[in-house]
């Protein structure tokens, strides 16, 4: 009993607890909706039911979130990771659709090498203008948000490019192992990012250089250089993003695709335990922010939400989610629950003076 | 801290210094072709001033090119803006035209409120506006000459009397999916409005579900993906427009049934990659709506510059597509 009772803070105050717990309930909610909903089933050889679809769709925007953890981390945000999405994408299938044979797999490897090779430089275009010319990260990538937008439409001649390529679909709705392509690739860039960053001491150097930028710098850290580095690792997983985003409907369209990204992945972040000041990330928390996002999302879908009320109850879990993560609201929340005579009430006010400390 | 901070932020004011430039500097590009010679003295060819919503789809872009090509054949000299989807460009663009004195003034609104003021400009200055493919909800209609456009609730309404058509030998409930496009755009409400009215003949006919695609291919897919799964029975899916369709046709195919055979496919719009599918046998039935109205557009021009009296509202020209008929037309589609 009395390991339980310490054992249950240690779990109730992990800072995933409760998104987590919103995101059993969404499927839970779901379930009594229509009980086969966690239903899944094998059809042509691979998994098929809801929940396949909740982790494929969520593929992309764990791999925009990933890259904006990172830049969160240093204290930046990079808004344009939308544009981004939209003009790789584009680029690919531009590239694809002018393939004699589109399901050429050298044609189609060239094409998601030239969309990366974009990725790169719109990355470096970012970076250069937070990091070496010092320009705020929400104005200077404010800017590749409106021009990228336009630089995909120009790609596309604003039109929708349909492509025809079974390789270049793969990225979106393939299978390896009876798994869906995209969140096996999503969960392998999260592991290399988490090794990259937690294996070695780039994950630490980040947080130096997010909580403070110029302590790092006379620490030694080239603070510059890390900032760079972290946009462009969002440019580029914002692209691999754009593939599979096109890839899913075969089409890139340069006004609609990725659109809004952006705060879908910010959200993510922040409900996956990241401060938005910068400093300490958590890229598993940014996972869980993603996956409850498209949850919610496809949730409106199955449960036949009516349109017109869906943002609504989209905005009512999401606020929920964000106050009872604020350790300030639950103590302000607890103590009212429990200073009904009771001895915790000394034990909440101390919680609260430590939070406001 | 406060020496560095200091720094930042007066790099951060020349940084937005900059970027508000190079914002500026995208207008005066976007508004150039509107600028220049007044081209109204001399000759007497009748000037048009055209604003354009923007380039967000393939549909647009062929209502573009319409009037382009229309106004060349008719011997108008155009004067384009393209609005990138802003009213406050659309307003500057108008009163452009209203200095340069062109003959007509023709637009298609970005949104529906707060026309009044410059269109008053416009009246005053004794220049015809008509307004193309969507309306404005101005109480004063003196203000525009006449409205030339598509009837979505009766795109929607052809798409349901065929369905009615086609089910009236149907014993049993026939289960529908309905695919809206925005949430409270004129088209979404308009085509669901005139889809419910028709269906309504046939009580067998039922809307089981209807969720907002947003008028793209990955929302169509997502949606159908949920309603596939939420309803064993699905006989027709009505999408309200093209690009929803064959998002959901990827969906349709992934969970193992045949579109336009096991489920029936009915869409709005007609573009290319749509009369494709109808002609490969995957979607049923479209109800075109037509960007197609640059020879309408300058028919009216001339008959409102020459004082005649149009009727306040036209509708473009438009028909429906089967899968034989979409086979016989698609060789010969501009968009």
């Amino acid at each position: 009993m009395g390991s339980w009772r310490r054992g249950l803070p240690a779990v109730t105050g992990h800072r995933l607890f409760w998104p987590v717990v919103v995101l059993v309930l969404l499927l839970a909610a779901n379930v009594v909706y229509r009980p086969s909903f966690l239903a899944v089933e094998v059809k042509n050889g691979h998994l098929y039911g809801s929940l396949v679809d909740i982790v494929r769709l969520s593929a992309p925007l764990i791999l925009v979130a990933l890259g904006m953890t990172l830049v969160i981390a240093t204290g930046g945000i990079d808004l344009s990771v939308g544009s981004v999405v939209a003009v790789s994408g584009a680029m690919a299938c531009l590239h694809i659709s002018r393939q004699p044979d589109q399901n050429n797999l050298g044609g189609v490897l060239v094409a998601l090498a030239m969309a990366v090779g974009i990725a790169l430089l719109l990355g470096i275009w970012n970076g250069t203008l937070v990091a070496v010319i010092g320009i705020q990260p929400i104005i200077a990538t404010l800017i590749l948000m409106v021009a990228g937008r336009g630089l995909a439409q120009l790609i596309t001649s604003g039109q929708i490019i349909t492509v025809n390529s079974d390789p270049y679909r793969m990225i979106g709705v393939g299978h390896v192992l009876t798994l869906p392509f995209a969140i096996v690739l999503a969960l392998a860039v999260t592991l290399l990012v988490a090794v990259l960053t937690r294996r070695t001491a780039l994950g630490m150097i980040i947080e130096a250089v997010g909580g403070n930028s110029e302590a790092s710098r006379l620490a030694g850290i080239r603070a510059r250089r890390i900032k760079l580095l972290v946009y462009v690792v969002s440019a580029v997983c914002a692209a691999v993003a754009g593939f599979m985003m096109t890839a899913n409907v075969s089409s890139a369209d340069g006004n609609a695709a990725g659109l809004w990204v952006e705060l879908d992945a910010i959200l993510a972040v922040v409900i996956g335990g990241t401060s938005l000041a910068g400093g300490r990330f958590y890229l598993g928390g940014t996972v869980v922010g993603a996956l409850l996002i498209q949850t919610l999302t496809t949730s409106v879908y199955a449960m036949n939400i009516d349109p017109q009320t869906a943002l609504l109850f989209k905005a009512m879990v999401v606020i929920a989610v964000c106050l009872i993560q604020a350790p300030a609201f639950r103590a302000k929340f607890w103590r009212r629950r429990t200073s009904a005579g009771s001895p915790a009430a000394p034990a909440g006010e101390q919680r609260k003076e430590q939070v406001a400390a | 801290m406060g020496i560095t901070g200091n720094t930042f932020t007066r790099r951060g004011f020349g940084a937005m210094l900059a970027a508000g430039l190079l914002v500026t500097g995208l207008g005066a590009c976007a508004n150039s072709d509107t600028g220049g010679d007044a081209g109204t003295g001399g000759d007497d060819k009748l000037v048009l001033g055209f604003s354009q919503v923007g380039a967000e789809s393939g549909w647009r872009t062929a209502n573009t090119t319409s009037v382009k090509e229309a106004a060349a054949e008719a011997g108008i000299e155009l004067k384009f803006d393209d609005a990138q989807q802003k009213q406050e460009n659309q307003i500057k663009a108008i009163r452009n035209f209203i200095q340069q004195k062109v003959d007509v003034i023709a637009f298609s609104p970005v949104v529906e409120s707060g026309w009044d003021t410059v269109l008053k400009e416009a009246k005053d200055a004794g220049i015809p506006v008509i307004l193309t493919d969507r309306a404005v909800d101005s109480a004063d209609k003196s203000l525009y000459k006449t409205f030339l456009g598509s009837d979505f609730v009766k795109e929607g309404r052809l798409a349901g009397e065929w369905l009615v058509e086609e089910t009236k030998s149907a014993t049993g409930p026939v289960n529908i999916v309905e695919l809206q496009g925005t949430t409270g755009s004129a088209p979404a409400n308009d085509r669901k409005k005139g889809f419910g009215e028709a269906i309504a003949a046939n009580p067998n006919l039922k809307i089981i579900a209807s969720q907002s695609g947003d008028f793209t291919r990955a929302g169509g897919k997502a949606v159908m993906e949920q309603f596939l799964k939420a309803n064993p029975k699905i006989d027709v899916l009505f999408a309200h427009n093209d690009d929803m369709g064959l998002g959901a046709l990827e969906a349709i195919t992934a969970a193992g049934k045949v579109p336009g055979k096991d489920i029936k496919i009915i869409t709005v719009d007609a573009v290319k990659d749509g009369m494709q599918a109808l002609a490969d046998g995957k979607f049923n039935f479209i109800a075109e709506c037509s960007p197609l109205l640059g020879p309408q557009l300058m028919d009216l021009a001339k008959k409102v510059h020459a004082g005649e009296e149009v009727p306040p509202r036209i509708e473009t020209e438009e028909t429906t597509f089967t899968q034989q008929t979409a086979k016989e037309a698609l060789p010969t589609r501009k968009y």
